[in-house]
């Protein structure tokens, strides 16, 4: 994936949280769990294998967090940043085009 | 015109919260503070009081409903004591960490077991780790004057912190006395409406509160309690001439009685105080050069005014309706804990007596005396002194 969709998001939730601590660690900012990277929980990544995958939209309608988003052309993109690693996906696909591995660290 | 009226310290409290109009009050019945709620609920019902009344299932879930309220942007107010206290224990934390200024009275009443409903302060001593302010009212005027002052002093930018203030169960609870209703137009005067700038809901700026604080953070979130607390100090201060100015009577975080050239003070809290200030008059007018002291404000600690107090005197007795297993009173670990580095400090004896509503006597309080004398001529002989133990059954 080129870019974070949530880049923008980021940066301005690093900038406004930097400086000051809020009374009561009150959070003004809405979404800003952003940067909470929650894929670093990973123990298993899913692989994606393009020439089986039939574009049935199942692992983007499945997925939990969500961290798979669609391109252009309705393949599925996966978010590496926040996918914890579940494996519905690889479950939910009827082609198997989704293979669960061991994350190399 | 201020009217007086006789009245129990619980409904001196239910005043108090009524003159502060609290916009939601959520309680839970328990002896010996039933009667707050009871009274509240009455106001409510009457017109007299313009709140919501929020009949809960425990005292877990009226502080929790206090602290949903109180996040939501309104003054709040509850009342409890012993085991109830103990049920509110974990939120009382998060009611100081989310710095929600909730007022609560409390009815000094032991802790089980053996259940028993009568008075010490075991209970809101064993909350004085949750970052609540915590007043503690000799009469029944002072039960209302401190929750009025309490929220002054929560709602203050500088501390933003909640408190709690207790007044001993039965002997001020339930007993009569005459207490002086201050008018509503200069109670609205000195309180102000509630409009927080930090804790509040409005769709317009979505917040999130209570929220996970990482170990990045966590630790910065305690330290502002500690400074919070620490600007109390000066706030209560600022509070106190305030209320004199404005109701006529005087507040101390320490009230001393008779110390200037006392060489043994009787330093203790709540209506005890009043006890042991006849007990001076009685002791001086046998000659004996003796003071008392009163801890109006046991959170924040007053350290500095304890250290004015030490250097007046040979002897400071610390007498408590408290325990803090194998230390001792909680109350003389903090008054030692405020002299540990001072130079000259005088012996200071801690005396465990009254708890479980046992009455406290002069009897008692000659016996404390005679301690503090051969205290001061032959040395301190033991680390806690427990008076009016039944020894012949033990």
């Amino acid at each position: 994936m080129a870019e974070s969709p949530f880049k923008a998001d980021i940066e301005r939730v690093e900038k406004e949280y930097s400086e000051k601590m809020t009374p009561g660690a009150i959070v003004y900012l809405p979404g800003s769990s952003v940067v909470n990277k929650t894929g670093s929980w990973r123990v298993f990544m899913p692989e994606f294998h393009k020439d089986k995958c039939v574009r049935c939209y199942l692992c983007y309608i499945y997925c939990p967090e969500p961290a798979i988003y669609l391109d252009e052309e309705n393949y599925p993109i996966f978010d590496y940043d926040y996918c914890k690693g579940c494996g519905v996906c690889a479950n939910e696909c009827p082609t198997k085009a989704i293979v669960m591995v061991r994350e190399k660290k | 015109m201020p009217i007086k009226k006789v009245m129990k310290a619980n409904e001196a409290a239910a005043w108090a919260a009524k003159l502060a109009k609290p916009k939601v009050i959520a309680a839970f019945p328990i002896t010996p503070s039933t009667l707050v709620p009871e009274k509240i609920s009455e106001f409510v019902a009457d017109g007299e009081l313009d709140a919501e009344f929020i009949k809960v299932e425990s005292e877990h879930s009226a502080i929790s409903a206090c602290v949903g309220a109180s996040a939501a942007g309104v003054r709040v107010f509850t009342a409890t004591a012993s085991q109830g206290l103990a049920l509110m224990h974990e939120i009382l934390f998060i009611a100081a960490g989310m710095r929600l200024p909730i007022v609560i009275a409390i009815g000094n009443r032991s802790l089980s077991a053996p259940i028993n409903i009568w008075n010490d302060w075991q209970d809101s001593i064993s909350e004085r780790d949750t970052g609540w302010i915590q007043f503690y009212a000799e009469n029944n005027q002072e039960a209302l004057d401190l929750i009025i002052a309490a929220y002054k002093v929560a709602e203050d930018e500088r501390v933003l912190l909640p408190a709690m203030v207790g007044f001993d169960a039965f002997i001020l609870t339930h007993t009569v006395e005459p207490v002086e209703i201050p008018d509503q137009e200069v109670v609205d005067r000195f309180l102000g409406e509630y409009v927080p700038k930090h804790a509040y809901l409005d769709p317009k700026r979505p917040v999130t509160q209570g929220a996970l604080g990482f170990p990045a953070h966590y630790m910065e979130t305690r330290y502002k309690v500690w400074e919070a607390m620490e600007n109390a100090r000066e706030v209560i201060k600022e509070v106190f001439d305030e209320f004199e100015k404005t109701f006529g009577r005087r507040y101390h975080i320490i009230e001393e009685y008779k110390t200037d050239d006392a060489e043994i003070v009787l330093v203790t809290m709540g209506s005890l105080a009043g006890t042991v200030k006849e007990f001076v008059d009685k002791k001086r007018a046998e000659g004996v050069k003796i003071g008392a002291a009163k801890i109006t404000v046991y959170r924040p600690f007053p350290i500095e005014e304890i250290r004015a107090l030490a250097k007046k005197t040979k002897v400071l007795a610390l007498l408590e309706k408290d325990i803090s297993f194998s230390v001792g009173g909680a109350v003389f670990a903090d008054t030692s804990r405020a002299l540990i580095n001072e130079k000259e400090k005088p012996i200071i004896l801690d005396f465990i007596l009254g708890l479980g509503g046992r009455d406290v006597t002069f009897e008692n309080l000659e016996e404390v005396v005679d301690i503090a004398k051969k205290a001061l001529e032959e040395g301190v002989e033991e680390e806690v002194y427990w008076i009016g133990l039944r020894k012949e059954i033990l």
